[in-house]
């Protein structure tokens, strides 16, 4: 990778080096927050936040890191981070932080944060970093955002808690789709997401490792 | 550098000084947001009170409406309010681990699943204190995967129900979950707790295939445990061990001393 500028840590994340929908990192939240787009919101930002302050935090004391406790050291940075956030949601936006329950928690798991911490705050200066820890957390708060947007307009007919789609429920014409308020339906949705990106960006798809030989029978493969 | 960087001494260093740094700005954040977070829970706790007791609607001033409400602390073995306790500090989950202040449930007593009962206990008055509109009963049980905690809300007749709520549960979302349902909350409105025939054994129960009593509830479709669970909680809340003796003086109006002979055996026998 050549030297990374300002512009670039911030944008490439979005689309073009999406850690959601290229790196396949931090499914696991965003399959669980997305039913709705304030709660993805709110996820959104506090990841953005914590990516952000790690990368920063990491990064300026990146030279007095022993390489042998550098895990825990990352680990020590964001799990710290991540009980602040979690503190100032159930002081500042207590139903929201109950709809979040444990996930907020889970930012420290999130591969997404680890990811930067290591692979890039290690090696890079602290503005540069903090930089990219803002672009990584738009590009997980872009995919979340999406994928919440599809799942609350069909399964619950509203977009931010608006009803756009009156359901049948309250008198309207729209059959929610129920499955899109379970956490499956958001893998099809990021699946289709990840479609869309390689279809622009073709350079994202990955060569096939497991290609079937031309003259392969069926019965041969038993 | 880099070799100092991994010797014994540094890598001490760093992980001592990583440690204090990190340990203060979590306990700021902690200490100084604690005023902050109480006032939610308490207000949370509050709003569903209102709730239960459908005095709530969305956007009412929830410290206004909450002056309707009386806490009192009862003893559950007497059904008589006690003022040894200050009802607004109260704890009774805190009580119900305390050897002191709460007793061991053992064998077939212990339907609700509670292993320890408090007691004395927390009930909110809606009106008159004397002569009170609704009795706000707080009550907890297994469900399927966990303690489930909510409120009960019964008339000033000691026997209708207004409504019951659920603030804490881990029951299967659609299917357990469905607790929190408004739809399924709603068929309590006016179902009562006892049998006419005057027994102290509460006859309210989650069936499966249409309620057609008054004391019958329909059961969650798809969740047998959970409504196992939310009958075995009524059972023995409103049961001779948990508010069956405070609820029948409500019942019986004043005169309460024949109901609470009655049953004293019983209540001694645990």
């Amino acid at each position: 990778m050549s030297t990374p500028t300002a512009k670039g840590v911030l944008t490439t994340p979005i689309f073009k080096n999406n850690p959601i929908a290229l790196q396949i990192l931090g499914i696991c939240s965003a399959l669980a927050v997305t039913s709705s787009m304030s709660v993805s919101l709110v996820m959104s930002l506090a990841v953005i936040f914590v990516t952000a302050f790690s990368n920063l935090f990491v990064s300026l004391i990146r030279n007095h890191i022993p390489s042998s406790i550098r895990i825990i050291v990352q680990m020590t940075i964001i799990a710290s981070l991540v009980i602040v956030v979690d503190q100032i949601l159930k002081a500042y936006a207590y139903e929201m932080s109950k709809q979040l329950s444990v996930f907020v928690g889970l930012i420290i798991t999130n591969c997404i944060v680890m990811g930067r911490a290591e692979g890039f705050a290690m090696t890079n200066t602290p503005g540069l970093s903090f930089l990219d820890g803002v672009g990584n957390g738009l590009g997980y708060g872009f995919i979340l955002m999406t994928v919440g947007f599809f799942r609350e307009l069909l399964g619950s007919g509203s977009v931010f808690g608006f009803t756009v789609l009156q359901t049948v429920q309250d008198g309207g014409w729209y059959v929610p789709n129920g499955l899109l308020l379970l956490p499956p339906s958001a893998f099809f949705i990021i699946g289709l997401l990840i479609w869309v990106l390689r279809a622009i960006n073709p350079e994202q798809v990955e060569e096939n490792e497991f290609e079937m030989k031309s003259n392969t029978q069926p019965k041969e493969a038993v | 550098m880099a070799q100092s960087n991994n010797s014994i001494k540094k890598i001490l260093t760093v992980a001592f000084a990583l440690c204090i740094v990190c340990s203060i700005i979590v306990s700021t954040a902690a200490v100084a947001l604690r005023a902050k977070q109480q006032l939610n829970q308490e207000l949370d706790r509050k709003t569903n009170i209102l709730n239960v007791a459908d005095l709530y609607e969305p956007g009412d001033d929830v410290a206004e409406e909450f002056k309707k409400i009386t806490p009192k602390v009862i003893d559950l073995r007497s059904g008589e309010y006690t003022d040894e306790f200050d009802p607004e500090t109260y704890d009774s989950f805190q009580a119900a681990k305390d050897p002191a202040q709460s007793r061991t449930l053992s064998g077939e007593k212990d339907i609700a699943g509670l292993s320890r009962q408090e007691n004395y206990t927390t009930v909110y008055l809606v009106g008159d204190q004397d002569d009170p509109e609704q009795v706000i009963l707080p009550i907890r049980g297994q469900g399927l995967w966990g303690l489930m905690r909510g409120y009960l809300a019964v008339e000033g007749d000691g026997n209708t129900i207004v409504g019951i709520t659920y603030y804490s549960h881990s029951e299967t979302p659609g299917l357990g979950g469905e607790v929190d349902n408004p739809k399924w909350k709603a068929q309590w409105e006016g179902k009562e707790i006892y049998a006419e025939d005057g027994n102290m054994n509460p006859a309210i129960a989650l069936v499966k295939g249409g309620a057609s009593a008054d004391t019958e509830v329909d059961a969650l479709s798809g969740a047998s445990l959970t409504s196992k669970g939310v009958t075995n909680m009524l059972q023995f809340w409103l049961g001779p061990e948990g508010f069956g003796e405070y609820l029948a003086k409500f019942r019986s109006g004043t005169d309460q001393g024949a109901v609470d002979t009655a049953s004293a055996d019983e209540t001694e026998g645990a």
